[in-house]
């Protein structure tokens, strides 16, 4: 516990010392809700209803913002780890490996939080977003996004092979996954067999659930279909990693 | 006498069916320098390697301070201080940072800012590591491995891709923490380094240890001296093991035709030379 809190303490001075963490992790978000609130109307349209689009994208780039701190900056912070002989070093002294990796994801859980309430803070003073129907299934929504992507994002550092393309595979994963379960614009338009492949991405379930907490005062439980899916996404990324998880560098 | 440090005995290990160490054994005393000597790919890293807890053994036994570091025990991890020979220090901390960092794993650990003055770093304490040298850094490498204070250091290729100052440097600090009555586990592949760190060397070629002893025993072992001079401009070598009766003769045949025996020289083979022939001779038996 005591060793938890002190990796935890040492992640947290890394984390907001490394200037492209604190940007493409922590700024990014934010900058491409700013952004996009700007470019759409007043209110969208989302199967059938109007809401009001600050609101909507909210929810939307929180997801993002989820999936891009634990799934997107872990896997490319860990491969890093790997391939730079960090993790290896790691292992020969006594911090034992599952405190390590427990401290590494308090960590992200801490980043994402900040970042949420940042987010919130940007949309409710410049864009009149609203403040969220269910704050504690908000928070909930919070761990729960990080525990499954971080999940993920430890089960593809596990795949990936060399630092080079940690960032580009990452990428590749992330940015469509997020265009297509709805975190830049509503999923109406999309066409069919695109909305089959939405139909079975974690962010699509996760965003659903944000939804529901965020404008609809549901519980962070009501839909238990979602939650089961967005689950069983971060456990098969520790399956995977428990099976193929290295602190050898692969190069 | 106490315990050995290290004992191994007909350690075995294959990659893919690939022998990479065929059978080694040797023991390394508390408190002595023992250097792993060897071309690249001889079985050296992946000796370490098994020795430091990263890889499991295939056969053989294994005892590092009385542990089985197959099982990598948090308490063997207390006791033991690896310095990697592939490992980058990326960070945006500083020097006395990143020491404080990981002195808080060990129960018990060093000062840092001893540590620090120990490596020669003590005007770089809060200086960034990522505006260091080369050199410098493994400096940061060598401090990262003492601040757990432990009985045992790893060091793999310590000077590997060093100018020689710093090479001098670095020698002159293992030298420093022999007399803190560590002991050491060196591998190299640079002769000169090993017959200036090591009490004692084993040198192995193919995952097999070809010799040991101490540098000294490694060179007597040769058993030959070589006498080389120049007649009629041409190179002569002669090799003996009685270098005084052949030296006589041939200065007395020399002085009764009055000539003289151009760039005479009367050599003992260097560990470089008995290490080329081992090795060599290794080889061509493979």
């Amino acid at each position: 516990m005591r060793l938890a809190l002190h990796q935890l303490a040492a992640e947290q001075r890394m984390f907001w010392r490394s200037r492209e963490a604190a940007i493409f992790i922590f700024i990014f978000p934010l900058l491409l809700y700013a952004l996009l609130v700007s470019v759409y109307s007043q209110r969208i349209k989302v199967d059938g209803a109007k809401v009001a689009s600050a609101d909507f994208l909210l929810a939307g780039l929180f997801g993002y913002g989820a999936a891009n701190t634990a799934f997107a900056g872990l896997a490319i912070i860990l491969v890093g780890r790997r391939e730079t002989g960090a993790l290896k070093r790691l292992r020969a002294t006594p911090l034992p490996p599952s405190t390590y990796i427990v401290a590494v994801i308090l960590s992200t859980l801490v980043v994402f939080a900040v970042q949420s309430v940042a987010l919130l803070a940007l949309g409710s003073g410049l864009f009149g977003a609203s403040a969220p129907a269910n704050s504690l299934g908000f928070a909930g929504a919070v761990v729960l996004g990080v525990a499954c992507f971080a999940g993920m994002g430890i089960g593809t550092a596990a795949l990936i092979r060399s630092a080079d393309g940690a960032s580009a595979v990452v990428n590749v994963v992330l940015l469509p996954m997020a265009f297509l379960s709805g975190s830049f614009g509503p999923r109406t338009d999309l066409p069919e067999f695109l909305r089959a492949v939405a139909d079975v991405l974690p962010l699509t379930y996760f965003l659903e659930i944000v939804n529901g907490v965020y404008l609809h005062g549901e519980s962070l439980f009501s839909d238990l279909g979602a939650v089961a899916v967005v689950a069983a996404w971060g456990l098969a990324g520790v399956l995977v990693a428990l099976r193929h998880f290295s602190w050898m560098p692969r190069t | 006498m106490p315990d050995p440090a290290i004992v191994v005995d007909d350690l075995r290990k294959s990659y893919n069916g690939l022998e990479a160490v065929g059978g080694i054994s040797f023991e390394v005393a508390e408190g002595e320098v023992f250097g792993l000597l060897g071309p690249n790919g001889a079985g050296k890293t992946t000796t370490v390697e098994i020795l430091e807890g990263y890889r499991p053994r295939d056969g053989g036994h294994v005892s590092v301070l009385g542990f089985d570091p197959g099982r990598t025990p948090r308490e063997f991890r207390e006791r033991i201080g690896v310095v990697l020979q592939q490992s980058e220090l990326v960070s945006n901390l500083t020097v006395r940072e990143l020491l404080r960092i990981f002195a808080g794993y060990y129960a018990q650990h060093r000062d840092v800012g001893e540590v620090v003055e120990l490596v020669g770093l003590t005007e770089k304490r809060d200086a960034r590591i990522n505006s260091l040298s080369g050199g410098q850094r493994r400096r940061v490498d060598l401090a990262l491995a003492l601040v757990g204070d432990p009985d045992l250091i790893f060091l793999d290729e310590p000077t590997t891709g060093f100018d020689p100052a710093a090479r001098r440097t670095a020698w002159d600090m293992i030298r420093s923490l022999r007399s803190l009555g560590k002991t050491i586990l060196l591998t190299t592949h640079y002769l000169d380094e090993a017959q200036q760190l090591a009490d004692r060397l084993a040198v192995i070629s193919s995952g097999r240890i070809v010799r040991l002893g101490t540098p000294e025993e490694l060179i007597g072992a040769g058993g030959s001296v070589e006498i080389r001079f120049r007649r009629n401009g041409e190179p002569v070598v002669i090799e003996t093991e009685e270098p005084t009766s052949v030296l006589h003769e041939l200065t007395s045949q020399a002085l009764a035709d009055g000539l003289e025996l151009e760039h005479l020289e009367v050599r003992r083979p260097t560990l470089e030379d008995v290490y080329l022939e081992l090795v060599e001779e290794e080889r061509s038996e493979a």
